[in-house]
């Protein structure tokens, strides 16, 4: 269980991310919603203890996150950021190994090398897999980035923005994967996204923060509805019930 | 390319950087060498050394410090980390004055004066590179002025201390590529190695830290403890460099981006050696074609500064700085 209790950041005098408590439960998949600056980006950065908090506490399994040991954390959650620039010229199987840092501190076992195949293959990178990161389109960089943090293998998983770059059969096949490893592997799985309906039609719990403030959570059934979604972006939606899913349109 | 494509082209490059660097000291050391053998090979012999030290010296540090700020164009000598030493050189004999300062052990004097260079350069990186947003180009400007600062204040000293002063001082300062104080390069072979060992205990997590410091600190690196480390191995190598040679600014700059460029994936099992190796040949090598082939003396760093220096205009210009 992720427990974040009275979580608060400023940047000079603007507040970007107001006392937000929330409680996110061991398994399952749970989606971020916003709108641009509402600080999802700068919260799920304090969960990761990338960054600073002003006030407040985030505590993973009972690990407080500004206290426990970088390493120990390592092993129980993994992030990735919604921008990654590297200085560093890898490859993506270089990449993908520092997944295992954490286990192996930059000397892979066998058994580290069959988890770096496993996540390649997961994210169809196969044929890639001895290119450099620079020789790659976005949406195959952003996938590499996606099989390091699989192959860290942590039992809570947080993504920024993960479909960035992504064509939509990619954006499918990635959320199928996620949802997956949340049900089938019990893992939890924390993600940013700006599509409603993909957070609608994949997500267990939805989390919706406006102006640092957090808006709302619930079900999907409870969070995409006409009035909730036009309240929240300050755009008309219309919510259509579709196999069993509910799909927002707002053209 | 595979692991084993990338491995095998790395030590191959290597192989070559190495018998050239072989080469080079084995010319050093014999070219041109008349009368006692002995005394040849021992005069040259603490001059080569010194190269060596120097060399390994900058390209360790400039290619160690490049990998914990994220930029390959930012160098301590570029930050002002050498005109700092400078600097402190100089205040130590304005204020306590040559006499007192030549009657101190050299030994304790160079530890004090690399203490006091380690402290002042974390505080400097600290309030520099402590914020998330980093604009490089603001930060070389930055550096340039602090250069720019130290050297103007070094300058200033200079002029206001006394005459018998200033020419102990000067003594200490403008050594050339022409180093034959043995005691000195002693305590620097001393302190290189002592530096070396902790580099060679840390060298699992350089790759990381070239991740940049989110993911250094998400796959569960101590990212503050790792680079304060190694902000004091650099602050130790420059100042040993800079005693025993005087600021050099744009070598280090040349050095690792060269070994960037023939190196194909970013290791720092493999990039660092190359930029060592690289280093280890321009200096000595060069330093023995000029003296050998031109009868030159002291044209070297000249040469190497004009270069380097090309070479940063020409990454400005190209925006590699990322
Ligand atoms: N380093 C910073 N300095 C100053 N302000 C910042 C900084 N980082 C973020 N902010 C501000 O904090 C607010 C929240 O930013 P954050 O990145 O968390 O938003 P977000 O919800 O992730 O937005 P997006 O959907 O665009 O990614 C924004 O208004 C942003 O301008
Ligand atoms: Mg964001």
């Amino acid at each position: 269980m992720i427990e974040v209790s009275g979580v608060s950041k400023s940047y000079g005098k603007t507040l970007v991310v107001d006392g937000v408590t929330l409680s996110l439960p061991k398994g399952g998949l749970t989606s971020i919603i916003g709108p641009n600056g509402a600080g999802k980006s700068t919260l799920m950065s304090m969960i990761a203890r990338l960054l600073p908090m002003d006030a407040g506490s985030v505590v993973v399994d009972g690990l407080d996150v500004t206290n426990v040991s970088g390493d120990v954390l390592a092993r129980r959650l993994s992030i990735l950021r919604q921008d990654n620039h590297l200085t560093a010229r890898l490859t993506v199987t270089d990449l993908v190994t520092f997944g295992r840092y954490p286990y192996s501190k930059g000397r892979p076992t066998l058994e580290d090398r069959d988890h770096v195949e496993r996540a390649i293959d997961y994210l169809g990178l196969a044929d890639l897999r001895h290119r450099f990161l620079d020789e790659l389109s976005g949406g195959q960089r952003q996938r590499a980035f996606v099989a390091m943090v699989l192959c860290q293998d942590t039992d809570y998983m947080l993504f920024d923005e993960p479909l960035n770059n992504l064509d939509i059969s990619h954006s499918v096949s990635m959320m199928k994967l996620l949802r997956d490893s949340a049900r089938d592997l019990g893992k939890t799985v924390v993600m940013v996204l700006h599509d409603i309906n993909f957070a609608s039609c994949y997500s267990d719990h939805i989390v919706v923060m406006r102006d640092g403030r957090l808006f709302l959570q619930g079900t999907p059934t409870d969070i995409v509805r006409q009035e909730i979604l036009s309240e929240i972006y300050g755009t008309e939606f219309r919510v259509h019930e579709l196999d069993g899913n509910r799909i927002a349109t707002f053209y | 390319m595979s692991p084993d494509v990338l491995r095998k082209t790395s030590l191959v490059t290597l192989s070559i950087l190495a018998v050239l660097s072989l080469v080079s000291a084995v010319a050093f050391m014999t070219w041109g060498a008349r009368g006692s053998w002995s005394f040849v090979l021992s005069f040259r012999g603490t001059r080569l050394a010194a190269l060596i030290i120097v060399a390994y010296a900058i390209s360790v540090s400039t290619v160690l410090f490049q990998t914990i700020t994220g930029n390959r164009i930012l160098t301590p000598s570029i930050m002002g980390f050498d005109a700092l030493y400078v600097l402190l050189q100089t205040v130590l004999v304005f204020t306590l004055g040559a006499a007192a300062t030549s009657a101190i052990d050299p030994r304790l004097m160079f530890i004090v004066e690399v203490a006091a260079m380690v402290g002042f350069s974390l505080l400097l990186f600290r309030f520099l590179f402590s914020g998330h947003a980093q604009n490089i180009h603001l930060l070389v400007l930055v550096g340039i002025v602090l250069g720019v600062l130290f050297r103007s204040l070094s300058g200033f000293l200079q002029r206001i201390i006394n005459p018998d002063d200033f020419v102990v001082l000067q003594d200490r300062l403008f050594a050339s590529f022409n180093i034959t104080d043995g005691t000195l390069v002693g305590v620097s072979a001393v302190l290189v190695a002592g530096v070396s060992v902790f580099i060679w205990r840390m060298r699992d997590t350089f790759d990381v830290l070239a991740l940049g410091r989110d993911m250094a600190i998400s796959l569960g690196l101590d990212y503050q403890a790792a680079t304060t480390r190694i902000l004091i191995l650099v602050a130790i190598l420059i100042s040993v460099s800079t005693a025993l040679v005087g600021p050099v600014t744009f070598f280090g700059l040349l050095v690792a981006n060269l070994a960037y460029l023939i190196i194909p994936a970013s290791r720092h099992r493999y990039t660092l050696p190359a930029a060592v190796l690289i280093s280890v040949l321009c200096l000595v090598g060069g330093q023995t074609i000029l003296e050998r082939l031109f009868a030159f003396d002291t044209a070297l760093s000249i040469i190497i500064e004009f270069a380097g220096g090309l070479f940063f205009i020409l990454f400005l210009l190209k925006g590699r700085n990322r």
